[in-house]
């Protein structure tokens, strides 16, 4: 009986301390954020300027560069993931199309993030700089849409699984009705699947929205490190994850690693409001199902 | 059966076999169907009935991995040769589980079949075939007041009207009923089973079923199907009380299925 | 029976079976554009990465700049190590976590774990790292693999959990109750019934977890650090390929760039035989019910 009690209470005790490690991640990122708070306030996301050595920490050009990297490349990725979603999800189900589309995609989502990072900046990062040269701007190679471009392939496998499960769990029977109407693939699809699982399906994005926002190896090799607010896609910059990574480790003073642990207490809270919503909807087309 | 005249055959099904991968569920089927009349399909379940009335509209063929062989004709025109798109809206179809689209309301779910095959009405066109296929089915007083809420807090019985009507609001010359009353009370099966009585007079009616006594309630016809074969075939009043298979009468007198 | 209202001309007919069409092959077309950058990576890596691969390459360490050759040999271990002292870390947690869950469906700590397992998912890797940095590094004076293997463990812990979680709920309450009838008590149901039963598909959440860690760079960079040299100190900061990469790749001497698409190249094949083990355990050991 009491191994029995015993061993009930270490399964409670590891869910728990799972739970405990949550708030305490959370915890420490707020403490070792206070000396940055105290000093900067809300100017912190407000304030443009980003000096370490005169003390002046704004966040502002850091959070624009990673909303602008992370908008543009789910921009670039929603077409091809919803397509690749609606092939696996609706026309091939099974069989070989569907084995390799899904087994490229798996492949695709193994490659690791300092890989396209190094791919990128040596193969995409080129690529891109002719193209500026050719357009007459100035061909820094590295900058806003590099990063897009490698994150819209980085985010492509998360968000096509997604929605592909998403409409897999359209009900069979309101596609059939649809088709004993009279109505064809594109026409049920459009009518029926699109409708029904429309809000999974921007569940999808909006997850997938939450991995781009936290990406940080391959855009910190491409997107050129520049504190400043990004003129245009081509400009390099900066996002919040790569500021931390770049600086981290440099960071001297006190307030300057504050600074930086916010940066991340602010990555921590958006990414995690995503996900809790984010998985709520999913969770909750499983239930209607 | 010779009585019946050749231009009542509405539907033809002409040494049909339907397979799902290598299992043969439908063998050597040869079956018609006359205008107007209601028709049972009934058998145990398993036996392929659903399979005969999912393969007339060719909706088997949605399905991975399916086969059939042989002929449907319908009006004299071979169903295999048409388009599928065309064929559909011709043959109107009722599931098991009612399944109207939860993404539309009352009023569209009515217009579904337009709406799906990109038909423009007018206005007044929409409202007329609304009030009308709801009144076919049985469903007009109870739900002319909320037409345009979405179709989920009606009771079962209800939302499987609603899909009647809305295979009939694109005027089909068939319907086939997959087992409609399967999934509702006795109180909701009665009121359809007497939708079915009064709809025969504007459609020809194909039903499945596994309940015996549903099918000599309401039907002109019986088909008994068992094990993919048909056993028997011919006028209800006949096949339920003197049938000529011994198998149809074990499963009349309940000894199997 | 007339139609009253169904009126189509065939030409529009024809119209719905061509867009019908067309809408199937463009989906298919852009499916096949989303994965083209996947055999340009590929590509690349074979083509640079087995260029570089020789026997020097895995038995030796980095020469210094301006001399050829060199290997990555303390990469490789620092890597292992990292990995084993992860696993150490995340996998009784995770499992425990997981078979508290699948027995609690319902309740306080079990919606409580469940979020907190989204939310630690969810967390962007370098935010991980800060978290290390500040528990593990900080209070030290010094970078360490400890560190790193503890940040990995954080990543690793959602995914083995889940795994478990999901496999563990597969398994039917009547093969449970039949031990119940024989008088087993209920821990050595789960531990000698219920955890036999899913080993696969915890095995298998083991294996994607250390796929996922395996190339795991931004958490490291502040806690692992690096080390040009062989160390197999877990207390002394420690080289991962991952982190070789990243310094090679982002340094301007052509050699290093070598070693880096080889070890690049390494990883990713390593990863991506994970993946497949893990899929091949999946499939062959998997008990159907």
């Amino acid at each position: 009986m009491r191994s029995e009690k015993a061993f009930r209470n270490i399964l409670k005790i590891s869910a728990v301390i799972t739970t405990l490690l949550v708030i305490l991640i959370f915890i420490t990122l707020v403490l070792h954020s206070v000396p940055a708070i105290k000093k900067t306030g809300l100017s912190f996301i407000l304030n443009k300027t980003w000096d370490p050595v005169q003390d002046e920490f704004g966040a502002l050009p850091f959070i624009i560069g990673t909303l602008l990297t992370s908008v543009i490349a789910l921009v670039i990725c929603i077409p091809f993931s919803i397509s690749i979603s609606l092939i696996l999800g609706e026309y091939f189900k099974s069989g070989i199309i569907s084995g390799v589309i899904k087994g490229l995609v798996e492949l695709l989502a193994g490659i690791p993030s300092i890989v396209y990072g190094f791919w990128g900046l040596f193969v995409l990062v080129p690529v891109i700089r002719n193209i500026q040269s050719e357009m007459d701007v100035i061909p820094y190679g590295v900058g806003i849409l590099t990063s897009s471009l490698i994150l819209a392939v980085m985010i492509l496998p998360y968000s096509a699984s997604i929605g592909c499960e998403v409409i897999r769990m359209v009900p069979g029977d309101l596609k059939e009705a649809a088709s004993s109407l009279g109505a064809n693939k594109f026409e049920v699809i459009t009518n029926i699947v699109i409708p029904y699982s429309k809000s999974g399906i921007i569940a999808g994005i909006f997850l997938a929205l939450g991995r781009a926002l936290g990406e940080t190896m391959a855009v910190t090799m491409v997107i050129g490190n520049s504190n400043f607010i990004p003129k245009n896609i081509f400009s390099p910059g900066n996002t919040m994850a790569s500021v931390i990574a770049n600086e981290f480790t440099e960071a001297t003073g006190a307030v300057y690693l504050s600074a930086l642990v916010e940066i991340g207490l602010v990555l921590f809270i958006i990414t995690a409001i995503i996900n809790y919503f984010g998985k709520k909807v999913i969770q909750h087309f499983e239930i209607k199902k | 059966m010779d009585f019946e005249k050749i231009s009542d055959k509405v539907l033809i099904v002409e040494d049909f076999s339907a397979s799902y991968g290598s299992k043969e569920v439908l063998s050597n089927i040869n079956a018609y169907f006359l205008r107007n009349k209601v028709t049972a399909i009934m058998g145990p379940s398993g036996c392929g009935k659903t399979t005969l009335i999912r393969c007339i509209n060719r909706l088997h063929e949605l399905t991975e991995d399916t086969k059939v062989k042989g002929d449907i004709y319908l009006d004299y025109q071979n169903v295999f040769y048409m388009n599928p798109m065309i064929l559909r809206r011709k043959i109107g179809m009722v599931f098991q589980r009612p399944n109207p689209f939860p993404t539309m309301s009352i009023y569209e779910n009515v217009l579904a079949g337009y709406r799906l095959n990109g038909i423009k009405l007018t206005r007044r066109e929409k409202e007329e075939i609304v009030e009308n296929s709801l009144l076919k089915a049985g469903l007009w007083e109870e739900v002319k007041d909320c037409l345009h809420k979405k179709g989920n807090f009606l009771s079962g019985g209800q939302q499987q009207r609603l899909c009647i009507a809305r295979a009939l609001a694109v005027e089909p010359e068939i319907l086939l009923l997959d087992e409609p009353t399967s999934a509702l009370d006795p109180k909701a099966s009665a009121k359809i089973e007497e939708l079915i009585g009064e709809l025969k007079e504007t459609v020809t009616i194909i039903m499945v079923t596994h309940n015996i006594a549903q099918a000599a309630r309401i039907s002109d016809y019986t088909a008994f199907i068992y094990l993919g074969e048909l056993i028997e075939f011919g006028l209800s009043e006949k096949l339920f009380t003197t049938p000529e298979d011994k198998r149809t009468e074990e499963y009349l007198t309940g000894k199997f299925g | 029976m007339t139609t009253k209202y169904f009126i189509e001309k065939k030409s529009k007919l024809i119209f719905r079976i061509i867009k019908d069409k067309v809408f199937a092959a463009f989906l298919l077309l852009l499916a096949v554009i989303a994965v083209i950058p996947l055999f340009f990576i590929l590509y690349y890596l074979a083509k640079q990465g087995i260029a570089s691969i020789n026997i020097e390459f895995f038995l030796q360490l980095p020469r210094p700049v301006g001399e050829t050759g060199g290997g990555i040999s303390n990469a490789l271990i620092g890597t292992f190590l990292l990995i084993l002292f992860s696993v150490l870390f995340s996998f009784p947690i995770g499992v425990l976590t997981g078979v508290y869950l699948s027995e609690n469906r319902e309740g306080k700590i079990s919606s409580a774990a469940k979020l907190s397992i989204d939310i630690l998912q969810g967390i962007p890797s370098i935010v991980i790292g800060i978290i290390a940095y500040i528990w593990l590094v900080k209070p030290f004076g010094r970078f360490s693999g400890f560190s790193g293997s503890f940040a990995l463990a954080l990543l690793m812990i959602p995914i083995i959990a889940k795994s478990t979680e999901e496999t563990l709920k597969m398994i039917p309450y009547s093969l449970k109750e039949a031990s119940y009838a024989l008088g087993i008590p209920y821990y050595r149901t789960i531990l000698k019934v219920i955890l036999p039963t899913g080993t696969s598909g915890i095995l298998t959440g083991l294996l994607l977890g250390i796929a996922r860690v395996a190339g795991e760079t931004a958490t490291l960079l502040f806690t692992a650090f690096g080390n040009p040299f062989m160390n197999l100190n877990i207390f002394k900061p420690v080289n991962s390929i991952p982190l070789m990469i990243f310094n090679y790749a982002t340094s301007p001497y052509p050699e290093w760039h070598k070693l880096a698409w080889g070890a690049s190249f390494v990883l990713v094949i390593f990863i991506l035989t994970l993946n497949l083990v893990s899929k091949w355990i999946l499939k062959k050991f998997q008990i159907k019910f």
